[in-house]
């Protein structure tokens, strides 16, 4: 009785404080969301559907209705699938090495990811540009085993575009596959093999679908960094393959074409958010 | 659990990759003492001229510095921010907490460049313009999320209750979060500086839309150089960069181990 006469306000001041510590906590990081990432993107949809005369979708059916960028597009595409997939492949299977490694082989494999992790990408993409030259280590070392006798062909061509964006982009894939593979109870394969499950059937039906959490996460992530990577195919391949990146870049540094240059951004970002809501979505699936 | 011929398979695709990663940086390492202008490895004498070179590559002082200024700043002003938000998320006390640390990360799988052509629209149309100060603005976005993913990451293994049993136990406020709080978070404070001061020192997609001739940053420098005339001197940059990383990775592996930062607890 006592309790409800009293004033309410003299309950509240602490939450209130709470919250408002809170909200002060994190201002600094909302506006440098807010101001410099979240109104920036929405000011680019603007440019994109703007030109002299007003509004105007031209910018996209220029980007959509011509074959030359609808090949543009499906380079892009190809760039992240391809290497997304080849990523996968050589990460899934090394993540389970990887997760049985002790001791200093565990430390040994891990400072092997983490290195190439951290060294800059314009490194990496030149050291490559070095590798595969003609005059290259790989094709010298292929002439003096005898394999091929004159030099063949590899920088500028599509093989090496993937073969740099796949060793660039690698360990966002095995990462990830590894951080689930490693917690993963070995248990749940015993009990399988207990219960008569063939060791292809553990794999299928256990192993598999615990791991993939992990699988999602790194193919999001590689997909999304190879789909718009700009450094890789200018060193490695540059005007014959032109993707959605290297078309933006040239319509902002080159030709001075802002509006078609956003439309071209805005479809880039419009791939980003589906694989993000995809995997968001995958990830929350039952159970 | 597995059968044999599956275990050898992973071991095999493990050391390949161990290798294959590796490949580009051992290269560069090895052409960056080459005795000749060609990228030749050094096997018939090694030549460390190259290194003598780097400082007379045109305009390179300038961006190296550039580059630092950039990186340290942005990297320093996105760790106060980006603690102080991964704490407020923490508490519990925000509303929406979940919705903020998502928009906190995302800029992490969103394409570079569309930030960078984004960016420079932006500030335009607010008549911001000035390259440095531009880059230094852009370079918080580009640092933010590794900040907010790794201490949002790391706070969540801290148990706020020890600061109240530290002031219990007679500390002040301020002393126990001093002497209970960042000693806990200290490794993840680390790895959060270390690789988001990478990301800004590496990053070109963003930069390249707001920098100009005069202020070019080091990797766009480097692109330049790479495009233009390619030899041994960038190799030798690029190796004495390579050794920079190297020593912060061996840093955070004797702070923090290497396995805690791959995600992994044991």
């Amino acid at each position: 009785m006592t309790e409800a006469a009293l004033p309410a306000p003299m309950a509240a001041p602490p939450v209130d404080r709470e919250r408002l510590a809170a909200i002060g906590f994190v201002l600094p990081s909302f506006l440098i969301i807010a101001g410099v990432f979240a109104l920036p993107l929405v000011l680019l949809l603007g440019v994109s559907i703007v030109d002299a005369s007003g509004l105007t979708l031209a910018h996209y059916k220029r980007l959509l209705g011509t074959p030359y960028y609808l090949w543009v597009i499906w380079n892009s595409l190809r760039l992240g699938l391809l290497t997304t997939l080849i990523a996968f492949v050589i990460s899934y299977p090394a993540a389970f090495a990887l997760a049985r490694a002790r001791g200093p082989l565990r430390s040994l494999l891990l400072a092997t990811l983490f290195l190439p992790l951290a060294a800059s990408v314009i490194v990496k993409a030149f050291a490559w540009t070095i590798l595969l030259r003609s005059d290259g280590i790989v094709n010298e070392t292929l002439i003096a085993l005898g394999v091929i006798e004159d030099p063949i062909r590899m920088i500028f061509t599509e093989s090496a575009l993937i073969v740099g964006a796949v060793n660039i982009f690698l360990p966002f894939m095995i990462l990830p596959i590894y951080a689930i593979v490693a917690q993963l109870d070995p248990r749940y394969a015993e009990a399988a093999a207990t219960l008569g499950a063939s060791p292809v059937g553990t794999f299928f039906r256990v192993i598999l679908p615990l791991t993939l959490p992990g699988i999602i996460a790194g193919v999001a992530l590689v997909f999304s960094l190879s789909v718009s990577a700009y450094v890789v195919p200018t060193l490695l391949i540059g005007e014959r393959y032109p993707t959605l990146a290297t078309t933006i870049a040239k319509a902002y540094l080159l030709a001075r074409e802002p509006g078609f240059g956003a439309a071209a951004g805005v479809v880039l970002l419009a791939i980003a958010i589906a694989v993000v809501a995809l995997s968001a979505r995958l990830s929350r699936e039952p159970k | 659990m597995m059968t044999r011929a599956a275990i050898v398979v992973c071991w095999v695709m493990a050391i390949a990759l161990a290798l294959f990663l590796l490949a580009p940086l051992l290269v560069i390492a090895a052409a960056s003492f080459s005795p000749t202008p060609v990228f030749d490895l050094p096997l018939t004498g090694a030549s460390t001229r190259w290194y003598g070179k780097i400082g007379r590559l045109d305009g390179f002082w300038p961006s190296l510095l550039l580059s630092l200024q950039i990186a340290l700043l942005s990297t320093a002003i996105s760790l106060v921010s980006g603690t102080l938000a991964a704490i407020a998320i923490a508490r519990g006390k925000l509303p929406g907490a979940g919705v903020f640390a998502t928009a906190l990360v995302s800029p992490l799988m969103m394409p570079g460049l569309v930030l960078g052509i984004a960016l420079l629209q932006g500030f335009r149309a607010v008549g911001f313009t000035a390259p440095w100060a531009t880059l230094l603005v852009a370079h918080l976005v580009i640092t933010l999320p590794y900040v907010a993913r790794t201490m949002i990451s790391g706070l969540a293994r801290f148990d706020f209750t020890l600061i109240e049993a530290a002031r219990t136990l007679g500390c002040t406020y301020p002393g126990s979060v001093l002497r209970v709080m960042v000693p806990a978070l200290a490794p993840s404070f680390l790895i959060a500086g270390i690789f988001s001061f990478l990301a800004s020192f590496d990053n070109y997609p963003v930069s390249i839309f707001l920098a100009d001739v005069r202020t070019k940053t080091l990797p766009i420098r480097m692109l330049q150089y790479i495009e233009e005339a390619p030899d041994p001197t960038l190799a030798a940059l690029s190796t004495l960069i390579l050794a920079g990383t190297v020593i912060l990775l061996f840093v955070s592996d004797r702070v923090v181990g290497l396995h805690r930062m791959a995600g992994t607890s044991d």
